[in-house]
């Protein structure tokens, strides 16, 4: 601590905190950006000699690696942009209601996601399989069965639900903050009802879209269990690859190396993404 | 078009709940099959209350949750505090790494962790090294930038003049910290904490790479559970974790309503 006789004891003291923020620096750097750091250490070894190489890297360059990359980002872009287009209008909906009600909708998009993600993911197997409650209650109309699991619809179905609020709560947090008199003035301004859409209300929420997409992408390409349950062999994302590299094979080396690059890839996808966002610097939403 | 948009919005919020609704009824079923709904019970009830296995793991998550989102809490506060403070340079660093867990997909942060603890394990010749604290540990870390991001922008939205009034009228910092700041940012703090430990109790995918076998939490054993074919009292568990986390919401909407109508009535301006 510092003296007494310094000349400003009001001011805040450089050492209470250094004291206040080194707990947590020190905690991240051991934890976050140390651990980084082994991954790339594994990814760059061999697994039996512990000297550096180029192998696991290569190998995920290889054989089924790169299909399933790909298949990865395709299924949670289009997993994304559905999100977008059916969690728009609900976000929309929530934020021109009342506080008390907007307050209420809010808890209840935000309840989902507090619930095992696990055990919803397995009621959508039940719902979907041909012996399942939407194709026995089709059945009661002499329709089906239909065969509505264990394809790439289902897969991202999986994905569109689990994912929505992340998709919704951002959009309402900056629809809610768009000034109605902007939209009125567009409307007396002679404004139809699409325009103001496309000029006022579509162009201020482009934050919450961006980091809406986000929120949806990162999970949805590195998600494991989803694609067990509703997919088939065909339909095997990544995580799963690098869940059973480490839970399975345990080739931890290899599971470093497919980590390293998803990280790399999911860096890159989000910068672009912010790229196109434009120079908005603020646009974070914290849900 | 605002008809539309409402029946719009129901149809979402089934879609949302539909497979909730399911595993809610297959509590009270008699047959063990999702689909049909043979009869109604209790019993899968009882035989929770009875379970061996579930209830301690339920324990051993509220016990994660519990302590790893207080010492977050602790530390993100502090850490909130402090980053404020600091120069454009570091405290821009800081945020970045804050973001990384936000940003990076879990099962990367569950990897790198997983590695991280297995490496040390390696070196310090440690048999088990995955416990209750590797556990611990990978909860607080990713707790800690919820925290942090629910208290910034209340420091944010804070008078500082408030803080100078305390210490001119004599308190010391510490003094000031406890008597004016933390009253002005405690919504931020109780609702990064409330945060903190509903992720913490419902993350899986992180657990699942730092788990050991002597410290098992509740979603890590599902996932176990769902590879076989499920037991219904687990139906039974996640009914009782909806009314949990329901009324826990309720409660929260309760006293952020109170807040905020506390605070337009000290400002006058009428109701909203």
């Amino acid at each position: 601590m510092m003296k007494k006789n310094n000349p400003t004891p009001r001011r805040h003291l450089p050492v209470g905190q250094a004291l206040l923020t080194a707990p947590y620096i020190l905690w991240m750097l051991i934890f976050i950006l140390v651990p980084l750091g082994v991954v790339v250490f594994y990814a760059l070894t061999d697994a039996n000699t512990g000297l550096f190489t180029l192998d696991n890297l290569g190998k995920v360059f290889t054989g089924s690696f790169p299909a399933i990359f790909g298949r990865s980002l395709w299924y949670s872009l289009l997993a994304s942009l559905i999100c977008l287009v059916i969690g728009y209008p609900v976000a929309y909906f929530i934020a021109r209601q009342k506080p008390s009600v907007q307050r209420t909708l809010y808890m209840l998009v935000m309840l989902p996601m507090c619930m095992s993600f696990l055990l919803r993911t397995l009621a959508w197997v039940g719902l979907l399989r041909d012996t399942g409650i939407i194709n026995g209650f089709l059945g009661l109309f002499g329709l089906g069965p239909f065969n509505l699991i264990r394809n790439t619809g289902a897969v991202i179905l999986g994905m569109v639900y689990n994912y929505l609020p992340y998709m919704i709560l951002p959009l309402y947090s900056v629809i809610m903050k768009i000034d109605p008199l902007l939209i009125e003035a567009a409307e007396d301004l002679g404004c139809s009802n699409r325009k103001v859409f496309t000029k006022v209300i579509l162009p201020l929420s482009m934050p919450g879209v961006i980091s809406g997409i986000t929120m949806v992408f990162v999970p949805a390409v590195s998600t494991f269990y989803i694609s067990q349950k509703l997919g088939s062999t065909g339909t095997t994302m990544i995580g799963d690859v690098i869940e059973s590299q480490f839970k399975m094979a345990h080739n931890f080396n290899l599971g470093a190396a497919l980590s390293l690059v998803l990280m790399v890839l999911i860096f890159v996808c989000v910068g672009v993404m912010n790229h196109f966002a434009g120079d908005d610097k603020d646009g974070g939403v914290v849900i | 078009m605002k008809r539309l948009n409402k029946v719009y919005t129901i149809l979402i919020f089934l879609f949302l709940y539909l497979p909730m609704v399911v595993l809610i009824v297959a509590s009270f079923n008699t047959g063990k099959d999702i689909t049909d709904f043979e009869g109604f019970t209790l019993s899968r009830y009882s035989e929770l209350f009875h379970d061996r296995t579930l209830l301690p793991l339920l324990m051993n998550s509220l016990k994660v949750a519990l302590i790893s989102s207080i010492i977050a809490t602790v530390m993100g506060t502090a850490a909130a505090i402090g980053i404020r403070k600091m120069s454009p340079k570091i405290r821009s660093f800081v945020l970045g790494v804050t973001n990384i867990p936000m940003t990076n997909p879990d099962i990367v942060t569950g990897v790198s962790l997983s590695l991280l603890f297995t490496f040390l394990g390696v070196l310090l010749r440690i048999e088990e090294v995955l416990t209750f604290w590797t556990l611990l540990i990978a909860h607080v870390t990713f707790n800690l930038p919820y925290v942090i991001l629910n208290i910034m922008p209340k420091l944010n939205q804070m008078d500082p003049a408030l803080q100078e009034a305390a210490m001119d009228l004599g308190c010391t910092p510490m003094k000031a910290f406890f008597k004016v700041t933390i009253h002005e940012i405690m919504p931020g703090i109780i609702s990064g904490a409330i945060m903190a430990f509903t992720m913490s109790l419902d993350d899986f995918v992180i657990s699942y790479f730092v788990y050991g076998p002597s410290f098992i939490t509740l979603p890590v054993e599902i996932y176990n559970y769902t590879k076989k074919p499920l037991q219904p009292k687990i139906y039974a568990l996640f009914t009782l974790l909806f009314v949990l986390i329901f009324v826990m919401m309720v409660l929260m909407n309760i006293f952020q309503a109170r807040g905020e109508k506390r605070k337009t009535d000290q400002r006058g301006r009428g109701t909203i």
